[in-house]
């Protein structure tokens, strides 16, 4: 009976460890489909100019890797831009556009713009999700007079955008995740 | 057959004379498993007409034995199994005769002696009583381990309960589940363990590492849940338990049905479900709360004095909500959580279980089988197989948005063999060997970088524990155990963080191929452990027993504290391990004097736990991202120690009137730092006043206050974040713990002979009568919500 037993355990333990061999091939490396690298924001002159643009790129999203901040130029005191956001996963080739998905939950989503202490500008939403709330990836900017400051582009995910002065813009009361944040630095001239 | 004893006995009683024998054979009778004397047994001389019983103190005496003459000498007990002995009687002579205890006495194959075996001989162990289990049937085993002295839990929310047992969790705990260790992914603080509360027959806490034949890395302790027990008789029975609370406005459904046969075969049915929708805090209901399970399990087996087989598969099956707005990206948006006093989201109750929740699967199948061998001991063999399937849905977008942000599969394999002996009867000695092998599948389709990479893990063990009853008052136990652990792991780092970390110069050769923003690395890491006990009891009379212990453990790093490298979604922060660990060694010292008395009794527990190469998680930095800012968390090494004591006191003023009384204090610091550790349990006390009524349809009555301090010793971990909007630094505080609070709960409960064999028990139960509001330090959901208000429970149980 001890035999037995012992019989057994090297079966079973021998089953077990060749039940395992390491022949399988490594992993396949995961691609991270959310992820926000990019956020282009596109200012064009109404009635015609050069486009001034902010960006930020973060291309390994929460890695080590700082984002990279950079506006292209000045905006032009009294001038009215038409703004808008483009996001990109530029992790993928060719690049996934995130903008598209945003769209398409358009009530699930709303850009805040928060405007720092010092820049003269103005903004207003020109869109507008199935409910009649704004989306804000597209929207108009008015410099104002010339001036200095930090300007904050927020997405947020699932706002509450029903609450008190969330559908002009008033970041204060939205609720949900941020899911993009970055501040450029602005000056009018 | 005692009826023939008697007979015997009292014809014993008359002066036999059978030729000139003068002769005496003179003893004892013991229990052949723990020593016992007993008294009470019969002796009877075959072929003649001599017969005795033992006294109280199990002697017995038989005269008038012939010389050089074999007898066949019948021991007989109530409660063991009757056995002939063959005696040549050579002058007068003392021989002590063993007893086996009555296969009806016997639990589950595994264990003989008493119904249920202690797992350790020098550390007090505590059981958590059928009825608290039953108490808790709507909860969870975690919530049913907290009744006991030194343990708390570590909540997120209330569906996922994680016990700590003197200040340590997770990875630190060993959880025994009928015979087989669990490997269900307990790295994590929000993963709770995959056990069915209802079939759990018995629960057992082992608050020391001594326990080594479940392992050596208990640095914290043992929790061993055993299935209920099967008598080896004609029989059949069950029991159906259904439990309603309005918290969450749901219920539990519970059945077990037994069959067994006088023959030694067994079989066990056992089925649950559990259902409920948001829970609620004092004053708002708690969003996305909700919960499912699903349990069944089917156990085998065939029970023989010698020989036994069981078979046992379980299947345990959950779905947890967590609470909609405790889910935040980044910093700014943990400030808004924090500065509101109510949850972000609150809407109206639903039973809906919607994104953030979790789902886990987890299947358990064992086959043990032992064989006794006369005067040598037991020997038994287990082969047992684990699946665990763990998915973490997030709050996501597009076409992700139904997608698993986590997916992970771990399959596990083990066979123990196990030597049990009981060659002598003072000394017991048990050893045994394990092998097990270990799978980790993190799934790719997630869309999602791994949070645990995929790896093998290959493990071997051997142990050697022995006690020796010196004499009735003196107990001394030692034990060794060796373990090799060998994990095989495939690993993406992001080449920015395999650079910043060196990695790329310390670690050159474990790279496979590079990705340009990540690198695919195959790091093989061994770890030697070595564990150890030593302990002593001592029994100063019946009442009054001095338990010590000291316990070496040895814990492996588990893969979360290797390979964390990334933001973690449920804590808004980002995570960093670290792959140089080595194993965390600890060693605790702990003592306990007892009082074990019918009408009154306490015990007195402290310890002390120095940990090397503790493994603690700690905010470094705060990292920006395109996302926001998020806090960076990383592992670290140091010495820890936690100091602790826990008091149990019980009194019986009459034969309706009891108390029971509880308190329990761990202080932990870091001693490189000279900080505090973070998430120690505060001090709590817990009395209870209990009123029985047993002629009145078994009436039972208790009023429980429970006491928790607020912790006053905790590490400083805020840290200040830019917000644009108010354009303002904002300090994050995610130390400051919650206040004191105050709980009263009440439970009651009555019982209806409704058949001749059914018993109908009708239970009414209360929690938080006042309706508090109240944070838990140890939840994690603290920061965003309340904890439950008052609940009202019905529970029906049926015997039959």
């Amino acid at each position: 009976m001890k035999k037995q037993f012992f019989i057994y355990t090297i079966l079973i333990l021998s089953l077990v460890f060749t039940g395992c061999s390491d022949d399988d091939p490594a992993p396949e490396p995961v691609n991270e489909e959310e992820v926000i690298t990019t956020m282009t924001v596109r200012l064009t002159p109404s009635g015609g100019g050069s486009e001034i643009t902010l960006k930020t790129v973060d291309m390994d999203g929460d890695g080590d890797g700082e984002a990279i901040v950079t506006v292209s130029g000045p905006l032009s005191a009294g001038t009215t831009y038409d703004g808008i956001i483009e996001l990109l996963n530029e992790t993928e080739t060719p690049a996934e556009d995130i903008t598209e998905e945003v769209e398409e939950e358009a009530d699930e989503h709303q850009f805040f713009y928060t405007i720092g202490t010092g820049l003269d500008v103005t903004t207003t939403y020109d869109d507008e999700d199935g409910y009649g709330d704004p989306i804000g990836v597209e929207f108009t900017l008015t410099a104002n007079t010339a001036s200095s400051g930090d300007l904050t582009f927020t997405l947020r995910h699932e706002p509450n955008k029903s609450a008190d002065g969330v559908a002009d813009g008033d970041i204060t009361n939205a609720g949900g995740e941020t899911d993009i944040t970055e501040t450029f630095p602005i000056i009018v001239e | 057959m005692r009826k023939h004893a008697v007979v015997l006995l009292l014809l014993s009683q008359l002066i036999v004379h059978s030729q000139n024998c003068n002769y005496t054979i003179s003893g004892k009778v013991i229990d052949l498993h723990d020593g016992s004397l007993l008294s009470g047994a019969t002796l009877v001389v075959s072929e003649t007409e001599l017969a005795t019983q033992t006294t109280l103190d199990g002697v017995y005496t038989l005269s008038n034995l012939c010389n050089n003459t074999t007898y066949k000498i019948k021991v007989l007990h109530s409660s063991c199994q009757t056995k002939i002995f063959s005696v040549k009687v050579t002058g007068h002579m003392k021989r002590d005769f063993r007893l086996e205890h009555h296969l009806e006495e016997l639990n589950e194959i595994i264990l003989e002696g008493k119904a249920y075996e202690n797992t350790t001989k020098t550390v007090l162990e505590n059981n958590v009583s059928k009825e608290t289990l039953e108490r808790f049937s709507t909860g969870s085993m975690g919530d049913a381990l907290s009744s006991l002295s030194g343990v708390t839990s570590l909540n997120k929310g209330n569906g996922i309960v994680k016990p700590i047992i003197n200040g340590l969790h997770s990875s630190r705990l060993v959880i025994i589940n009928n015979d087989v260790r669990m490997q269900d992914q307990e790295w994590g603080v929000e993963h709770a363990p995959n056990i069915d509360i209802n079939s759990i027959g018995r629960l057992t806490l082992v608050k020391s590492a001594g326990a080594l034949q479940f392992g050596g890395d208990a640095v914290g302790g043992v929790i061993i849940v055993e299935g209920q027990k099967v008598p080896v008789k004609d029989s059949l029975y069950g029991k159906t338990l259904v439990s309603a609370a309005s918290n969450g406005r749901g219920a539990i459904m519970s059945s077990h049905l037994t069959k067994s046969f006088e023959n030694g075969y067994y079989a066990t049915v056992h089925g649950s479900l559990k259902r409920f929708g948001d829970f609620e805090a004092a004053h708002y209901n708690l969003t996305n709360t909700g919960l499912a399970e699903r349990n069944a399990s089917l156990r085998l087996g065939l029970n023989r004095f010698n020989h036994g087989l069981e078979a046992y598969y379980s299947f345990f099956n959950n779905e947890i909500g967590i609470l909609r707005a405790s889910h935040l990206h980044g910093a700014a948006d943990q400030v808004r959580a924090l500065s509101s006093n109510t949850p972000l989201i609150v809407n109206d109750f639903d039973y809906q279980i919607g994104a953030p929740k979790q789902q886990v699967t987890h299947h358990l199948a064992r086959i043990k089988g032992f064989k006794k061998f006369e005067n040598f001991g037991k020997l038994s063999l287990q082969y047992d197989y684990q699946q665990n399937n763990r998915l973490e849905f997030d709050i996501r977008r597009g076409d992700d948005k139904d997608k698993a942000a986590l997916d992970l599969k771990l399959d596990t394999h083990t066979v123990l063999l196990d030597f049990d002996s009981n060659s002598n009867n003072a000394i017991h000695l048990k050893s045994g060997l394990m092998a097990r092998y270990q799978n980790n599948f993190a799934n790719p389709e997630t869309g999602v970088r791994r949070l645990i990479p995929d790896y093998k893990k290959y493990d071997l063990g051997l142990y050697l524990i022995g006690d020796y009853k010196v004499n009735d008052q003196w107990q001394i136990e030692a034990g060794a155990r060796f373990d090799y652990v060998h994990m095989d792991v495939y690993k993406f780092y992001r080449t920015s963080f395999w650079e910043n970390r060196n990695y790329d110069e310390l670690y050159p050769n474990i790279v496979i191929e590079d990705l340009g923003t990540q690198v695919l690395t195959n790091p093989n890491l061994k770890f030697n452990n070595g564990s150890a006990t030593l302990g002593a009891k001592y029994s100063f009379n019946e009442d009054y027993h001095l338990f010590f212990n000291y316990a070496l453990a040895s814990r492996a790093p588990n893969p979360s504290e290797l390979f964390s490298e990334g933001l973690h979604h449920s804590g808004a922060r980002i995570e960093l391990g670290d792959l140089s660990f080595k194993s965390e060694i600890g060693h605790k010292i702990s003592a306990t004097l007892q009082r074990d008395h019918e009408s009154s009794s306490f015990s007195l527990n402290p310890y002390i736990n120095t940990i090397s190469n503790y493994v603690i998680i700690e905010p470094t930095s705060v990292r920006e991202t395109i996302r926001g800012n998020f806090q960076v968390w990383e592992y670290r090494q140091t010495q820890a120690q936690l100091i602790g004591i826990d008091v149990d006191a019980a009194y019986k003023y009459n034969e309706h009137i009891s108390s029971t009384h509880q308190l329990s204090v761990v202080k932990g610091y870091d001693r490189k730092k000279d900080l505090p550790l973070i998430s120690m349990p505060p001090i709590s006390t817990r009395n209870e006043i209990k009123f029985t009524y047993p002629r009145f349809h078994n009436l039972k009555m208790e009023l429980q206050s429970q006491y928790v301090f607020a912790q006053n010793e905790y590490p400083n971990n805020n840290f200040e974040v830019y917000i644009p909007e108010t354009e303002s630094t904002e300090t994050v505080d995610i130390s400051t713990p919650p206040s004191a609070y105050h709980l009263l709960n009440f439970n009651s409960s009555i019982e209806f002979k409704i058949a001749k064999k059914s018993l109908l028990t009708v239970g009414l139960g209360i929690t938080n009568i006042t309706n508090t509001s109240y944070r838990n330090y140890l939840n994690l959901q603290r920061f965003y919500a309340d904890d439950l208000g008052r609940n009202f429970l019905l529970n029906l149980k049926l015997n039959y």
